[in-house]
C-alpha cells in the first residue's frame, strides 16, 4: 500500500488540517517513506500475542461516581479565543 | 563564574541548611547566570520576579523550620507542564497566549517541596523531536561546542538540558516519550531519568502520547536526580495511570555498593555502523561496573530492532487523538473560516509546525478505517513482545547497561531533511518507553571531538532504587568533570 495524493488529502480532512494542493505530493512522499519503514513490523510473528493495552499489570482504579469539582465556568472559558456569557463562540453551524 | 553556581543541588541544599547562604542569594546568582545565558535561547518564558518571590517565601519557611526536599532550589520547568497564570506553550504556535488556570501535579509537588521557579524552558513542538529544532520559538543552543558549529542540545527537553548544563538552573523537569529526557541529558553532559510509567502523575502536562509520556528530573548529578524525583513523584487520583505505591527515599538507595548485582549487556544494542567511540565507552562502562564488584552478563532482547517502527505507529496514533483538542475554540490560536470545519482546518494548519502535522497525519492514517488492525494493533502486539523481552531479561539481571544515544550532539539544522535518520537518535531509549521500564542517562565520557556521551541504565518497573544505586557507582567511576566551553568563556 502506498500513500498517494488522494489518501493524504483524505486523512488531512479527517485530521482537520488544511493542506494546500501544492503540498500534497511532497507530503505524500514524506509520509509514504515513514509508512514503508514501519511496515518492517510485518516480519514479526505476532500470532497468539495479545496487543498491549496498558503498561504494567495494574487494574484500572475505580472511584465513587460523584462530582469532584465544578462551578469553574469562568476558568474553563478563560482561554477561549472567543466566548460570551460563559459559552464558547464558534462559526454558525446550523442554517 | 562564582562558586555558588558550582554547587550541585545536594550541595546547595546542605549549604542552605548550614546557613551559608539564603535561597534569595542563590536565586539571584542563578538569575544573573540565566541572563548571561540568553544567547542559548533556553527559556520561552522567564519568571525571574516570581523566582525572587519564591525564594523569599522559602527563606521565611526555613526560618520557621519548614524545609521541603527542594527547598529554595532554583528549578527550570519544561514548557509542557501547565503552570497556573504563567504562559504555557508546548513550543507551539497553536497555544499562543495560553495561561492555564490550574497547576500540573508534578510542578505543584515541586512547589510544595519548596522549589523556586526560574521559568519555562524551550522544547521541540509538543515534545516531538530529538533536536529542539521543531520549536516555534527557535532552536536551543547546546553550551558544548568544539568548532564553529552551534550544536543542538538534543530533544525534546533541550531547553531543560541546556539550562542545567549552562548553570542557568540547578535542576529542570523534562518529559520522556521516546528518549526526550535521556538523549538531551547525554548530549549536554548531565543526568536524566525517565522513571517507571506511572511514577509521576501526567495530570496537567500537555499530552503527546499518553501511554508513553513520563516526567522526570534533569540534573548535574545522580544524587540531585534522586532528590528531585522524590519531590516530583507520587500517587495522584487525577491520573488513573498514576501508581499508588509509596515513593522510596531514592537518595538513601545510593549505597555505593553494587557487589553481587547482575548487569545485562544486550547484544542487540550493537548497531551496524555505530561509531567506535560509542562502542568503546560502552565497553568501558561494563569494565567500571565489573571493577566495582558487579557481574556483567550477556543478554538478548530479541525484538529491539522493531521498537522504533512500533513507536512510530503508537506515538503518532496517540498524538493524533490527543492533539484533536487544539481546535481554535477552547484555547490558543484561532484562524477564522466560513464554517466550523474550515475554521478548524485553517487554525490547525497555521498553528502546527511541519513535524507535528506529519505525525498527526501518520497517526490519523494508521487509525483510519481499514488500517487500524494492520498498523496500530500490529504495533501494540510487537510492543507486548518488547515488554516480554524485558521481563525475561530482568528475571536474570538487576539492571541493563547500554549507550544512551548512537552519537554525540550534532549541528543545528543538520538531519532535518530526513525524518527517519532523526528518529534513529532514540533507538536505545524508545524500548523502555514502550515497556514502561525506568531508564537513566549518566554522563560517562567524551567523544573524540570532545563532546559528552552518556551511558544508559535500564531497570525493573518501580525499581528506580537500583538505577540510582548503580548510577551513583557509574558516575563515580566515570568521574566526568569536563565543562561545556560556554561556561569557560
Amino acid at each position: 500500500m502506498s500513500l498517494d495524493r488522494e489518501t493524504v488529502s483524505r486523512i488531512a480532512f479527517l485530521a482537520r488540517i488544511d493542506v494546500p494542493d501544492e503540498r500534497l505530493d511532497a507530503l505524500a512522499g514524506e509520509l509514504d517513506g515513514i509508512i514503508a519503514w514501519v511496515e518492517q513490523l510485518s516480519e514479526v510473528d505476532t500470532d497468539n500475542v495479545e496487543p498491549m493495552t496498558r503498561v504494567g499489570n495494574r487494574k484500572m482504579p475505580m472511584r465513587d461516581d460523584v462530582v469532584t469539582d465544578g462551578e469553574i465556568q469562568a476558568d474553563v472559558t478563560a482561554n477561549a479565543p472567543e466566548s460570551r456569557d460563559g459559552f464558547y463562540l464558534v462559526p454558525k453551524v446550523v442554517e | 563564574m562564582t562558586d555558588i553556581l558550582d554547587l550541585s543541588l545536594a550541595g546547595a541544599r546542605d549549604a542552605m541548611a548550614n546557613g551559608q547562604f539564603t535561597s534569595l542569594e542563590l536565586t539571584d546568582a542563578y538569575i544573573s547566570q540565566a541572563e548571561k545565558a540568553r544567547d542559548l535561547n533556553i527559556f520561552i518564558t522567564e519568571t525571574f520576579e516570581r523566582a525572587r518571590d519564591d525564594a523569599k517565601a522559602s527563606d521565611a519557611r526555613r526560618e520557621k523550620g519548614e524545609v521541603g526536599l527542594v527547598e529554595g532550589i532554583p528549578l527550570a520547568i519544561k514548557d509542557l507542564f501547565c503552570t497556573r497564570g504563567v504562559l504555557t506553550t508546548a513550543a507551539s504556535h497553536i497555544l499562543d497566549g495560553f495561561k492555564p488556570t490550574y497547576e500540573s501535579t508534578v510542578t505543584a509537588n515541586l512547589w510544595k517541596h519548596g522549589g523556586v521557579m526560574m521559568g519555562k524552558t524551550n522544547l521541540d513542538e509538543f515534545a516531538m523531536g530529538s533536536s529542539n529544532m521543531t520549536s516555534h520559538y527557535g532552536g536551543v543552543r547546546n553550551p558544548w561546542k568544539v568548532d564553529d558549529r552551534d550544536l543542538v542540545p538534543g530533544g525534546s527537553s533541550g531547553g531543560s538540558a541546556s539550562a542545567v548544563a549552562s548553570h542557568a538552573a540547578l535542576g529542570a523537569t523534562g518529559t520522556d516519550t521516546g528518549g526526550s529526557i535521556r538523549q538531551p541529558a547525554s548530549f549536554c553532559g548531565i543526568v536524566g531519568i525517565k522513571p517507571t510509567y506511572g511514577r509521576c502523575s501526567r495530570w496537567g502536562t500537555v499530552a503527546f502520547a499518553s501511554s508513553l509520556d513520563q516526567a522526570g528530573p534533569m540534573t548535574r548529578t545522580v544524587r540531585d536526580a534522586a532528590i528531585m524525583l522524590r519531590a516530583m513523584a507520587g500517587h495522584d487520583p487525577k491520573d488513573a495511570t498514576s501508581d499508588e505505591r509509596a515513593i522510596p527515599d531514592f537518595e538513601a538507595a545510593m549505597t555505593g555498593d553494587i557487589r553481587g548485582l547482575k548487569i545485562g549487556i544486550p547484544k542487540e544494542y550493537t548497531l551496524d555502523g555505530m561509531p567506535d567511540e560509542i562502542a568503546k565507552l560502552w565497553a568501558q562502562g561494563r569494565q567500571w561496573l565489573t571493577d566495582a564488584g558487579a557481574e556483567c552478563v550477556d543478554i538478548s532482547l530479541p525484538h529491539t530492532k522493531y521498537a522504533l517502527p512500533a513507536y512510530y505507529i503508537v506515538a503518532p496514533a496517540e498524538a493524533s487523538s490527543n492533539l484533536a483538542r487544539y481546535d481554535g475554540v477552547r484555547y490558543g490560536l484561532r484562524v477564522e473560516g466560513d464554517s466550523l470545519d474550515e475554521m478548524y482546518a485553517k487554525t490547525r494548519a497555521a498553528g502546527f509546525g511541519d513535524e507535528v502535522q506529519r505525525r498527526v497525519l501518520i497517526g490519523t492514517y494508521v487509525l483510519s478505517a481499514g488500517y487500524y488492525d494492520a498498523y496500530y494493533i500490529k504495533a501494540q502486539k510487537v510492543r507486548a513482545l518488547i515488554a516480554r523481552d524485558f521481563d525475561a531479561a530482568f528475571a536474570k539481571v538487576d539492571s541493563i547497561l547500554t549507550p544512551t544515544a548512537p552519537n554525540a550532539a550534532f549541528g543545528m539544522g543538520e538531519r532535518m531533511d530526513d525524518p527517519i535518520r532523526m528518529f534513529l537518535n532514540d533507538v536505545f531509549t524508545v524500548p523502555a518507553n514502550l515497556a514502561g521500564n525506568p531508564g537513566m542517562s549518566v554522563p560517562a565520557g567524551l567523544s573524540a571531538d570532545g563532546l559528552p556521551l552518556g551511558l544508559q541504565l535500564l531497570g525493573r518497573p518501580f525499581d528506580e532504587e537500583t538505577l540510582f544505586r548503580v548510577g551513583g557507582v557509574l558516575e563515580e567511576a566515570a568521574a566526568f568533570t569536563a565543562k561545556p566551553s560556554w561556561l569557560e568563556d
